[in-house]
Protein backbone atom coordinates (compact mmCIF):
# COMPACT_ATOMS: atom_id res chain seq x y z
CA UNK A 1 0.00 0.00 0.00
CA UNK A 2 1.19 3.49 -0.80
CA UNK A 3 2.70 4.56 2.49
CA UNK A 4 2.38 8.18 1.54
CA UNK A 5 -1.12 7.78 1.07
CA UNK A 6 -1.95 6.52 4.08
CA UNK A 7 0.09 9.00 5.61
CA UNK A 8 -2.17 11.97 3.85
CA UNK A 9 -5.66 9.60 4.94
CA UNK A 10 -4.69 9.68 8.76
CA UNK A 11 -3.24 12.83 9.22
CA UNK A 12 -5.58 14.83 6.80
CA UNK A 13 -7.83 15.82 9.44
CA UNK A 14 -5.46 17.37 11.69
CA UNK A 15 -5.01 21.46 10.58
CA UNK A 16 -1.52 21.69 12.28
CA UNK A 17 1.45 20.01 13.58
CA UNK A 18 3.66 21.26 15.63
CA UNK A 19 6.84 19.93 16.82
CA UNK A 20 8.47 20.55 19.94
CA UNK A 21 12.32 20.55 19.95
CA UNK A 22 15.28 21.25 22.51
CA UNK A 23 19.21 20.63 22.14
CA UNK A 24 19.84 19.20 25.82
CA UNK A 25 17.85 16.63 27.41
CA UNK A 26 15.97 17.75 30.97
CA UNK A 27 14.94 20.92 29.52
CA UNK A 28 11.35 20.12 29.86
CA UNK A 29 10.10 19.23 26.50
CA UNK A 30 7.40 16.45 27.86
CA UNK A 31 6.53 18.77 30.37
CA UNK A 32 6.03 21.76 27.98
CA UNK A 33 4.33 19.30 25.52
CA UNK A 34 1.92 18.16 27.72
CA UNK A 35 1.45 21.36 29.35
CA UNK A 36 0.70 23.27 26.23
CA UNK A 37 -1.84 20.09 25.22
CA UNK A 38 -4.09 21.16 28.15
CA UNK A 39 -3.69 24.60 27.74
CA UNK A 40 -4.81 24.13 23.87
CA UNK A 41 -8.40 21.53 25.57
CA UNK A 42 -9.06 23.75 27.86
CA UNK A 43 -9.43 26.74 25.26
CA UNK A 44 -11.49 23.86 23.10
CA UNK A 45 -9.26 22.11 21.29
CA UNK A 46 -8.59 18.57 20.12
CA UNK A 47 -5.37 17.98 20.45
CA UNK A 48 -2.76 14.92 19.75
CA UNK A 49 0.71 14.01 21.18
CA UNK A 50 2.85 11.99 19.18
CA UNK A 51 5.64 10.97 20.84
CA UNK A 52 8.82 9.74 19.21
CA UNK A 53 10.97 9.80 22.14
CA UNK A 54 11.72 5.62 22.01
CA UNK A 55 14.12 5.62 24.74
CA UNK A 56 12.42 7.52 27.01
CA UNK A 57 8.94 8.00 26.84
CA UNK A 58 7.36 10.59 29.53
CA UNK A 59 4.08 11.27 28.11
CA UNK A 60 2.05 8.47 29.50
CA UNK A 61 2.73 8.46 32.83
CA UNK A 62 3.19 12.55 32.42
CA UNK A 63 -1.05 12.17 31.29
CA UNK A 64 -1.68 9.22 33.55
CA UNK A 65 -2.74 7.09 30.97
CA UNK A 66 -0.90 3.89 32.28
CA UNK A 67 -0.27 1.17 30.10
CA UNK A 68 -3.83 0.41 27.82
CA UNK A 69 -3.80 -1.84 24.81
CA UNK A 70 -3.24 -0.03 21.46
CA UNK A 71 -5.97 -1.15 19.01
CA UNK A 72 -5.96 -1.24 15.19
CA UNK A 73 -8.88 -0.19 13.27
CA UNK A 74 -9.31 -0.27 9.34
CA UNK A 75 -7.13 3.01 9.14
CA UNK A 76 -4.40 1.94 11.51
CA UNK A 77 -3.79 1.95 15.30
CA UNK A 78 -6.13 3.60 17.53
CA UNK A 79 -4.97 5.93 19.56
CA UNK A 80 -5.04 6.39 22.91
CA UNK A 81 -7.38 8.81 24.37
CA UNK A 82 -6.07 10.52 27.84
CA UNK A 83 -10.05 11.74 28.43
CA UNK A 84 -13.64 10.59 28.03
CA UNK A 85 -14.58 12.82 25.47
CA UNK A 86 -11.88 11.80 23.53
CA UNK A 87 -10.37 15.67 23.37
CA UNK A 88 -6.55 14.11 23.78
CA UNK A 89 -5.28 11.83 21.91
CA UNK A 90 -2.00 10.62 22.33
CA UNK A 91 0.86 7.71 20.91
CA UNK A 92 3.66 6.97 22.35
CA UNK A 93 5.83 3.55 22.40
CA UNK A 94 5.32 3.64 25.86
CA UNK A 95 1.96 1.65 25.19
CA UNK A 96 4.05 -0.92 23.14
CA UNK A 97 6.17 -2.12 26.15
CA UNK A 98 5.01 -4.79 28.26
CA UNK A 99 7.50 -4.24 30.68
CA UNK A 100 7.67 -0.05 31.37
CA UNK A 101 11.42 -0.83 32.59
CA UNK A 102 12.10 -2.77 29.31
CA UNK A 103 15.06 -0.47 27.87
CA UNK A 104 14.64 0.15 24.00
CA UNK A 105 18.03 -0.43 22.72
CA UNK A 106 17.63 0.03 19.39
CA UNK A 107 19.64 1.38 16.44
CA UNK A 108 18.93 4.67 14.45
CA UNK A 109 17.33 2.27 11.53
CA UNK A 110 14.72 0.46 13.90
CA UNK A 111 13.74 4.16 15.31
CA UNK A 112 13.57 5.11 11.90
CA UNK A 113 11.03 2.63 10.62
CA UNK A 114 8.85 2.55 14.02
CA UNK A 115 8.63 6.74 14.10
CA UNK A 116 7.27 6.26 10.37
CA UNK A 117 4.93 3.83 11.24
CA UNK A 118 3.50 6.29 13.92
CA UNK A 119 3.32 9.26 11.69
CA UNK A 120 1.36 7.12 8.96
CA UNK A 121 -0.84 3.97 10.42
CA UNK A 122 -2.31 6.08 13.41
CA UNK A 123 -5.56 6.98 12.58
CA UNK A 124 -5.81 10.37 14.76
CA UNK A 125 -9.28 11.57 13.24
CA UNK A 126 -10.08 15.25 13.32
CA UNK A 127 -7.39 17.39 15.37
CA UNK A 128 -6.29 20.95 16.02
CA UNK A 129 -3.20 20.79 16.73
CA UNK A 130 -0.77 16.99 16.60
CA UNK A 131 1.87 17.94 18.76
CA UNK A 132 5.03 15.93 18.17
CA UNK A 133 7.32 15.70 21.36
CA UNK A 134 10.67 14.60 20.26
CA UNK A 135 14.09 13.14 22.18
CA UNK A 136 17.34 15.68 22.45
CA UNK A 137 19.23 16.05 19.71
CA UNK A 138 19.23 16.19 15.77
CA UNK A 139 19.29 12.71 14.73
CA UNK A 140 17.58 10.17 13.42
CA UNK A 141 13.98 10.46 15.00
CA UNK A 142 13.64 14.03 13.41
CA UNK A 143 14.73 13.56 10.54
CA UNK A 144 12.48 10.24 10.68
CA UNK A 145 9.57 12.54 11.35
CA UNK A 146 9.99 15.44 9.19
CA UNK A 147 10.42 12.96 6.38
CA UNK A 148 7.49 10.79 7.01
CA UNK A 149 5.65 14.37 6.99
CA UNK A 150 7.09 15.67 4.05
CA UNK A 151 3.91 15.61 2.14
CA UNK A 152 1.91 16.78 4.56
CA UNK A 153 2.43 20.13 5.98
CA UNK A 154 4.52 20.89 9.43
CA UNK A 155 3.43 24.37 10.62
CA UNK A 156 6.52 25.18 12.67
CA UNK A 157 8.66 24.01 15.28
CA UNK A 158 8.73 25.21 19.59
CA UNK A 159 11.75 24.94 21.13
CA UNK A 160 12.24 24.81 24.61
CA UNK A 161 15.28 25.71 26.56
CA UNK A 162 16.31 26.02 30.03
CA UNK A 163 18.24 30.22 31.09
CA UNK A 164 21.39 28.49 31.13
CA UNK A 165 23.87 29.59 28.37
CA UNK A 166 24.99 26.11 27.95
CA UNK A 167 21.27 24.98 27.25
CA UNK A 168 20.76 28.08 24.84
CA UNK A 169 24.08 26.56 23.53
CA UNK A 170 22.33 23.64 21.98
CA UNK A 171 19.35 25.48 21.12
CA UNK A 172 20.82 27.22 18.91
CA UNK A 173 22.01 24.46 16.74
CA UNK A 174 18.24 23.31 16.58
CA UNK A 175 17.87 26.59 15.22
CA UNK A 176 20.22 25.55 12.22
CA UNK A 177 18.36 22.05 12.04
CA UNK A 178 15.06 24.03 11.48
CA UNK A 179 16.50 26.18 9.46
CA UNK A 180 18.21 23.15 6.94
CA UNK A 181 15.20 21.41 7.13
CA UNK A 182 13.35 24.45 6.23
CA UNK A 183 10.95 24.14 9.50
CA UNK A 184 9.49 27.35 10.69
CA UNK A 185 10.73 28.48 14.42
CA UNK A 186 7.37 29.30 15.97
CA UNK A 187 9.04 30.37 18.96
CA UNK A 188 11.36 29.89 21.60
CA UNK A 189 9.68 28.60 25.54
CA UNK A 190 12.18 29.58 28.46
CA UNK A 191 11.54 26.84 30.90
CA UNK A 192 12.38 26.48 34.42
CA UNK A 193 13.10 30.11 34.19
CA UNK A 194 13.17 30.98 38.16
CA UNK A 195 12.14 29.80 41.38
CA UNK A 196 10.48 31.37 43.77
CA UNK A 197 11.21 29.92 47.49
CA UNK A 198 7.94 29.12 49.21
CA UNK A 199 9.23 29.87 52.66
CA UNK A 200 10.47 33.52 51.81
CA UNK A 201 9.58 34.15 48.73
CA UNK A 202 12.84 35.43 47.43
CA UNK A 203 13.31 34.42 43.31
CA UNK A 204 16.51 32.28 42.42
CA UNK A 205 17.58 31.73 39.03
CA UNK A 206 18.88 28.32 39.70
CA UNK A 207 19.22 27.73 36.25
CA UNK A 208 20.57 31.29 35.31
CA UNK A 209 18.59 33.84 33.61
CA UNK A 210 17.47 35.64 30.48
CA UNK A 211 18.76 33.03 28.01
CA UNK A 212 16.03 31.95 26.24
CA UNK A 213 14.71 35.59 25.53
CA UNK A 214 18.38 36.78 24.56
CA UNK A 215 18.73 33.50 22.07
CA UNK A 216 15.15 34.41 20.85
CA UNK A 217 16.74 38.49 20.27
CA UNK A 218 19.88 37.03 18.74
CA UNK A 219 18.08 34.55 16.35
CA UNK A 220 15.34 36.73 15.01
CA UNK A 221 12.84 34.23 17.18
CA UNK A 222 9.67 35.26 18.56
CA UNK A 223 9.97 34.13 22.63
CA UNK A 224 6.94 32.68 23.60
CA UNK A 225 7.06 33.06 27.43
CA UNK A 226 8.59 31.30 30.41
CA UNK A 227 7.68 29.49 32.55
CA UNK A 228 9.18 29.54 35.97
CA UNK A 229 10.22 26.54 38.07
CA UNK A 230 7.64 25.19 39.83
CA UNK A 231 7.58 22.05 42.45
CA UNK A 232 3.53 22.23 42.06
CA UNK A 233 3.56 21.47 38.79
CA UNK A 234 6.79 18.55 39.17
CA UNK A 235 3.95 16.96 41.28
CA UNK A 236 1.78 17.34 39.25
CA UNK A 237 3.36 15.69 36.27
CA UNK A 238 4.45 12.98 38.81
CA UNK A 239 1.09 12.09 39.08
CA UNK A 240 0.04 12.70 35.65
CA UNK A 241 -2.72 15.43 37.18
CA UNK A 242 -3.66 18.18 35.39
CA UNK A 243 -1.76 21.03 36.83
CA UNK A 244 -4.12 23.35 35.41
CA UNK A 245 -7.52 22.25 36.29
CA UNK A 246 -5.64 21.99 39.92
CA UNK A 247 -3.81 25.35 40.29
CA UNK A 248 -5.50 27.56 37.72
CA UNK A 249 -4.34 30.60 40.30
CA UNK A 250 -0.68 30.05 40.18
CA UNK A 251 1.76 32.02 37.94
CA UNK A 252 2.44 28.96 36.89
CA UNK A 253 -0.90 28.60 34.99
CA UNK A 254 -0.85 31.96 33.73
CA UNK A 255 2.77 31.40 31.84
CA UNK A 256 1.49 28.27 30.10
CA UNK A 257 -2.12 29.89 29.34
CA UNK A 258 -0.39 32.82 27.48
CA UNK A 259 2.41 30.58 25.93
CA UNK A 260 -0.08 28.33 24.54
CA UNK A 261 -2.42 31.67 23.35
CA UNK A 262 0.28 33.09 21.52
CA UNK A 263 0.81 29.91 19.55
CA UNK A 264 -2.82 29.11 18.70
CA UNK A 265 -2.67 33.01 17.31
CA UNK A 266 0.16 32.21 15.22
CA UNK A 267 -0.82 29.07 14.14
CA UNK A 268 -4.63 30.66 12.88
CA UNK A 269 -3.01 33.76 11.49
CA UNK B 1 51.65 -4.83 32.29
CA UNK B 2 50.50 -1.84 34.54
CA UNK B 3 51.63 -0.68 37.80
CA UNK B 4 49.14 1.44 40.35
CA UNK B 5 49.99 4.51 41.53
CA UNK B 6 50.07 4.39 45.25
CA UNK B 7 47.61 7.00 45.94
CA UNK B 8 45.42 5.62 42.97
CA UNK B 9 41.55 4.51 43.91
CA UNK B 10 41.49 0.47 45.39
CA UNK B 11 39.53 -0.12 42.18
CA UNK B 12 41.90 1.84 39.78
CA UNK B 13 43.19 -0.97 37.85
CA UNK B 14 46.52 0.62 37.17
CA UNK B 15 47.69 3.19 34.32
CA UNK B 16 47.55 2.21 30.99
CA UNK B 17 50.76 2.81 28.31
CA UNK B 18 49.93 5.81 25.94
CA UNK B 19 47.74 3.48 24.78
CA UNK B 20 45.04 4.15 26.70
CA UNK B 21 41.56 4.52 25.19
CA UNK B 22 42.44 2.19 22.04
CA UNK B 23 41.11 -0.79 22.18
CA UNK B 24 43.43 -3.01 19.83
CA UNK B 25 46.20 -2.26 22.11
CA UNK B 26 44.21 -2.05 25.21
CA UNK B 27 43.20 -6.38 25.50
CA UNK B 28 43.84 -6.92 29.06
CA UNK B 29 44.72 -3.81 30.19
CA UNK B 30 41.31 -2.41 31.72
CA UNK B 31 41.51 0.99 32.21
CA UNK B 32 38.58 2.82 31.45
CA UNK B 33 35.78 3.68 33.84
CA UNK B 34 32.39 4.49 31.40
CA UNK B 35 30.24 6.95 33.02
CA UNK B 36 27.09 6.31 31.53
CA UNK B 37 24.85 9.37 31.87
CA UNK B 38 21.38 7.80 32.64
CA UNK B 39 19.19 9.51 31.32
CA UNK B 40 20.00 12.45 32.96
CA UNK B 41 17.09 14.27 31.69
CA UNK B 42 18.77 16.70 33.84
CA UNK B 43 19.92 19.97 33.11
CA UNK B 44 22.77 20.30 34.78
CA UNK B 45 25.29 18.73 32.28
CA UNK B 46 28.27 19.34 34.84
CA UNK B 47 28.56 16.19 36.65
CA UNK B 48 31.15 14.66 34.10
CA UNK B 49 33.54 17.11 34.56
CA UNK B 50 33.07 17.91 38.35
CA UNK B 51 33.66 14.49 38.89
CA UNK B 52 37.03 14.19 35.96
CA UNK B 53 38.41 17.17 38.31
CA UNK B 54 37.79 15.66 41.81
CA UNK B 55 39.07 12.62 40.35
CA UNK B 56 42.11 14.34 39.60
CA UNK B 57 42.59 14.66 43.50
CA UNK B 58 43.17 11.32 43.79
CA UNK B 59 45.29 10.24 40.44
CA UNK B 60 47.83 10.96 38.52
CA UNK B 61 45.26 11.79 35.49
CA UNK B 62 41.97 11.83 34.15
CA UNK B 63 40.69 11.93 30.39
CA UNK B 64 37.13 13.39 29.55
CA UNK B 65 35.42 12.43 26.48
CA UNK B 66 32.05 13.40 24.63
CA UNK B 67 29.73 11.25 22.83
CA UNK B 68 26.60 13.48 23.27
CA UNK B 69 27.50 14.35 19.32
CA UNK B 70 24.68 16.38 18.59
CA UNK B 71 24.68 18.25 22.13
CA UNK B 72 28.37 18.37 23.46
CA UNK B 73 28.44 20.46 26.38
CA UNK B 74 31.43 19.73 27.67
CA UNK B 75 33.84 21.90 26.06
CA UNK B 76 31.45 25.06 27.34
CA UNK B 77 31.79 23.85 31.20
CA UNK B 78 35.19 23.35 31.12
CA UNK B 79 35.62 27.06 28.87
CA UNK B 80 37.08 25.88 26.38
CA UNK B 81 34.82 26.72 24.02
CA UNK B 82 37.02 27.99 20.96
CA UNK B 83 39.68 25.29 21.51
CA UNK B 84 40.42 23.34 18.46
CA UNK B 85 42.36 19.75 18.06
CA UNK B 86 45.08 19.26 16.59
CA UNK B 87 46.77 16.53 14.73
CA UNK B 88 50.16 14.93 15.01
CA UNK B 89 52.16 11.61 14.30
CA UNK B 90 50.53 10.10 17.42
CA UNK B 91 47.43 11.15 16.47
CA UNK B 92 44.48 13.49 17.76
CA UNK B 93 45.95 15.24 20.62
CA UNK B 94 42.91 16.15 22.83
CA UNK B 95 42.26 19.67 24.79
CA UNK B 96 44.38 20.10 27.62
CA UNK B 97 42.45 21.83 30.69
CA UNK B 98 45.01 21.18 33.09
CA UNK B 99 48.29 18.95 32.22
CA UNK B 100 46.46 16.13 33.20
CA UNK B 101 42.85 16.47 32.76
CA UNK B 102 42.15 15.95 28.76
CA UNK B 103 38.83 16.44 26.97
CA UNK B 104 37.56 15.40 23.64
CA UNK B 105 34.70 16.49 21.96
CA UNK B 106 33.11 17.15 18.80
CA UNK B 107 32.19 20.32 20.19
CA UNK B 108 36.28 21.17 19.10
CA UNK B 109 35.41 20.56 15.76
CA UNK B 110 32.64 22.40 14.68
CA UNK B 111 33.26 26.16 13.28
CA UNK B 112 30.59 27.97 15.12
CA UNK B 113 28.22 27.69 17.92
CA UNK B 114 25.43 27.97 15.72
CA UNK B 115 26.55 24.63 13.38
CA UNK B 116 24.05 21.51 14.22
CA UNK B 117 25.44 17.96 13.74
CA UNK B 118 22.58 16.28 11.83
CA UNK B 119 23.98 12.90 11.62
CA UNK B 120 21.95 9.59 11.30
CA UNK B 121 23.24 7.03 13.95
CA UNK B 122 26.42 5.25 11.51
CA UNK B 123 28.14 8.85 11.05
CA UNK B 124 27.75 8.83 14.58
CA UNK B 125 29.24 5.85 15.32
CA UNK B 126 31.62 6.45 12.63
CA UNK B 127 32.95 9.48 14.66
CA UNK B 128 32.77 7.81 18.33
CA UNK B 129 34.89 5.17 17.21
CA UNK B 130 37.34 7.57 15.59
CA UNK B 131 37.30 9.11 19.00
CA UNK B 132 38.68 5.94 20.93
CA UNK B 133 41.18 5.00 18.01
CA UNK B 134 42.76 8.01 17.18
CA UNK B 135 42.69 10.65 19.87
CA UNK B 136 46.22 10.11 21.56
CA UNK B 137 45.01 10.28 25.66
CA UNK B 138 48.82 9.57 26.69
CA UNK B 139 48.63 7.92 30.13
CA UNK B 140 45.71 8.36 31.91
CA UNK B 141 44.08 6.61 34.67
CA UNK B 142 40.47 7.30 33.98
CA UNK B 143 38.57 7.85 31.11
CA UNK B 144 35.33 8.97 31.80
CA UNK B 145 32.89 9.08 29.27
CA UNK B 146 29.74 11.28 28.78
CA UNK B 147 26.92 9.89 27.16
CA UNK B 148 23.71 11.74 25.98
CA UNK B 149 20.89 10.34 27.44
CA UNK B 150 18.75 7.45 25.86
CA UNK B 151 20.06 3.61 25.09
CA UNK B 152 20.44 4.58 21.63
CA UNK B 153 23.62 4.13 18.86
CA UNK B 154 25.82 6.16 20.99
CA UNK B 155 25.56 3.61 24.19
CA UNK B 156 25.79 0.92 21.52
CA UNK B 157 28.74 1.79 19.77
CA UNK B 158 31.12 2.69 23.03
CA UNK B 159 30.45 -0.52 24.50
CA UNK B 160 31.24 -2.50 21.12
CA UNK B 161 34.52 -0.52 20.62
CA UNK B 162 35.60 -0.67 24.16
CA UNK B 163 34.59 -4.33 24.66
CA UNK B 164 38.04 -5.20 23.83
CA UNK B 165 40.24 -2.50 26.62
CA UNK B 166 37.26 -3.35 28.85
CA UNK B 167 34.90 -0.89 31.19
CA UNK B 168 35.49 -0.88 34.66
CA UNK B 169 31.95 0.39 35.02
CA UNK B 170 28.83 2.55 34.41
CA UNK B 171 27.43 5.93 36.71
CA UNK B 172 23.62 6.69 36.63
CA UNK B 173 22.37 9.59 37.01
CA UNK B 174 19.24 10.84 37.69
CA UNK B 175 17.18 13.70 39.40
CA UNK B 176 14.11 12.46 42.19
CA UNK B 177 11.39 12.32 39.70
CA UNK B 178 10.02 9.12 38.96
CA UNK B 179 9.87 10.66 35.20
CA UNK B 180 13.61 10.37 35.08
CA UNK B 181 13.78 7.19 37.82
CA UNK B 182 11.46 5.39 34.77
CA UNK B 183 14.12 6.45 32.17
CA UNK B 184 17.11 5.65 34.40
CA UNK B 185 15.79 2.21 35.00
CA UNK B 186 15.84 1.28 31.47
CA UNK B 187 19.52 2.47 31.63
CA UNK B 188 20.50 0.17 34.01
CA UNK B 189 18.29 -2.79 31.86
CA UNK B 190 21.09 -1.80 29.30
CA UNK B 191 24.26 -2.20 31.14
CA UNK B 192 22.78 -5.27 32.40
CA UNK B 193 21.99 -6.50 28.89
CA UNK B 194 25.61 -5.50 27.97
CA UNK B 195 27.29 -6.73 30.81
CA UNK B 196 28.55 -3.51 32.45
CA UNK B 197 28.86 -3.31 36.12
CA UNK B 198 27.04 -0.54 37.35
CA UNK B 199 29.32 1.47 40.06
CA UNK B 200 26.54 3.26 41.53
CA UNK B 201 23.90 6.07 40.76
CA UNK B 202 24.01 9.99 41.33
CA UNK B 203 20.93 11.64 42.52
CA UNK B 204 21.33 15.36 40.91
CA UNK B 205 18.99 18.18 41.82
CA UNK B 206 18.53 16.81 44.99
CA UNK B 207 16.75 19.53 46.97
CA UNK B 208 17.36 23.56 46.74
CA UNK B 209 18.61 25.70 49.95
CA UNK B 210 17.16 28.94 49.43
CA UNK B 211 20.36 31.67 49.38
CA UNK B 212 18.35 33.70 51.69
CA UNK B 213 16.36 31.83 54.05
CA UNK B 214 18.44 28.90 53.93
CA UNK B 215 15.10 26.28 54.32
CA UNK B 216 15.33 23.16 51.66
CA UNK B 217 12.62 22.97 49.05
CA UNK B 218 12.38 20.19 46.84
CA UNK B 219 12.14 21.40 43.28
CA UNK B 220 11.43 18.14 41.81
CA UNK B 221 10.11 15.79 44.49
CA UNK B 222 11.24 12.56 44.89
CA UNK B 223 7.22 11.21 44.59
CA UNK B 224 8.29 7.68 44.39
CA UNK B 225 10.78 7.43 47.01
CA UNK B 226 13.75 8.72 44.77
CA UNK B 227 16.65 7.36 44.06
CA UNK B 228 17.35 6.49 47.36
CA UNK B 229 14.27 3.98 46.80
CA UNK B 230 15.09 2.72 43.43
CA UNK B 231 18.79 1.47 44.28
CA UNK B 232 17.04 -0.01 47.13
CA UNK B 233 14.74 -1.82 45.02
CA UNK B 234 17.22 -2.54 42.69
CA UNK B 235 20.29 -3.50 44.87
CA UNK B 236 22.47 -0.43 43.62
CA UNK B 237 24.75 1.69 45.66
CA UNK B 238 23.79 5.17 45.94
CA UNK B 239 26.86 7.03 45.68
CA UNK B 240 25.37 10.45 46.59
CA UNK B 241 23.31 13.23 46.49
CA UNK B 242 24.15 16.92 44.58
CA UNK B 243 21.81 19.43 45.82
CA UNK B 244 20.78 22.48 43.32
CA UNK B 245 22.82 25.45 43.56
CA UNK B 246 22.45 28.38 41.07
CA UNK B 247 25.99 28.90 41.38
CA UNK B 248 26.88 25.51 38.80
CA UNK B 249 24.94 27.35 36.43
CA UNK B 250 26.40 30.27 36.15
CA UNK B 251 29.77 28.23 36.98
CA UNK B 252 28.77 26.16 33.40
CA UNK B 253 28.18 28.65 31.63
CA UNK B 254 31.27 30.82 32.76
CA UNK B 255 33.53 27.77 31.94
CA UNK B 256 34.71 28.21 35.24
CA UNK B 257 34.96 25.24 37.78
CA UNK B 258 32.37 25.55 40.12
CA UNK B 259 34.57 23.39 42.89
CA UNK B 260 37.25 25.57 42.54
CA UNK B 261 34.67 28.83 42.50
CA UNK B 262 32.44 27.67 45.46
CA UNK B 263 34.61 24.93 47.28
CA UNK B 264 32.47 25.09 50.43
CA UNK B 265 28.68 25.05 48.10
CA UNK B 266 26.62 22.25 49.22
CA UNK B 267 27.01 20.95 46.10
CA UNK B 268 30.70 20.98 46.20
CA UNK B 269 31.15 18.77 49.47
CA UNK B 270 28.70 16.50 47.84
CA UNK B 271 30.94 15.89 44.93
CA UNK B 272 33.50 15.71 46.80
CA UNK B 273 32.21 12.78 49.19
CA UNK B 274 31.24 11.21 46.16
CA UNK B 275 34.37 10.58 44.60
CA UNK B 276 36.14 9.99 47.89
CA UNK B 277 33.82 7.36 49.17
CA UNK B 278 34.08 5.52 45.31
CA UNK B 279 37.85 5.57 45.87
CA UNK B 280 38.46 5.09 49.78
CA UNK B 281 35.71 1.57 50.20
CA UNK B 282 36.02 -1.41 48.68
CA UNK B 283 32.90 -1.99 46.97
CA UNK B 284 32.12 -4.04 44.65
CA UNK B 285 30.83 -2.86 41.58
CA UNK B 286 27.19 -4.49 40.98
CA UNK B 287 27.70 -6.86 37.70
CA UNK B 288 23.85 -8.60 37.97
Amino acid sequence: MDSSGECDRNLHQVKHVVLVLSGKGGVGKSTITTELALALIHAGKKVGILDVDLCGPSIPRMLRVGKPEVHQCDAGWVPVYADPQQQLAIMSIGFLLEDSDEAVIWRGPKKTALIGQFVSDVAWGELDVLLVDTPPGTSDEHLAVLENLRKHRVDGAVLVTTPQAVSTGDVRREITFCKKTAVKILGIVENMSGFVCPHCSECSNIFSKGGGEELAKLTGSVFLGSVPLDPLLAASLEEGQDFLQAFPDSSTYTAISQIANTLLSSLDA
Amino acid sequence: MADVPSDAPEHCPGTSSDQAGKSSACQGCPNQNICASGAAKAPDPGIHAYISIWLLKLVSSVALLDVDICGPSIPKIMGLEGEQVHQSGSGWSPVYVEDNLAVMSIGFLLSSPDDAVIWRGPKKNGMIKQFLRDVDWGEVDYLIVDTPPGTSDEHLSIVQYLSGAGIDGAVIITTPQEVSLQDVRKEIRFCKKVKIPIIGVIENMSGFVCPKCKNTSQIFPPTTGGAQRMCEELNLPLLGSVPLDPRIGRSCDEGKSFLTEVPDSPAAVAYQNIVQSKSSKPQQASLY
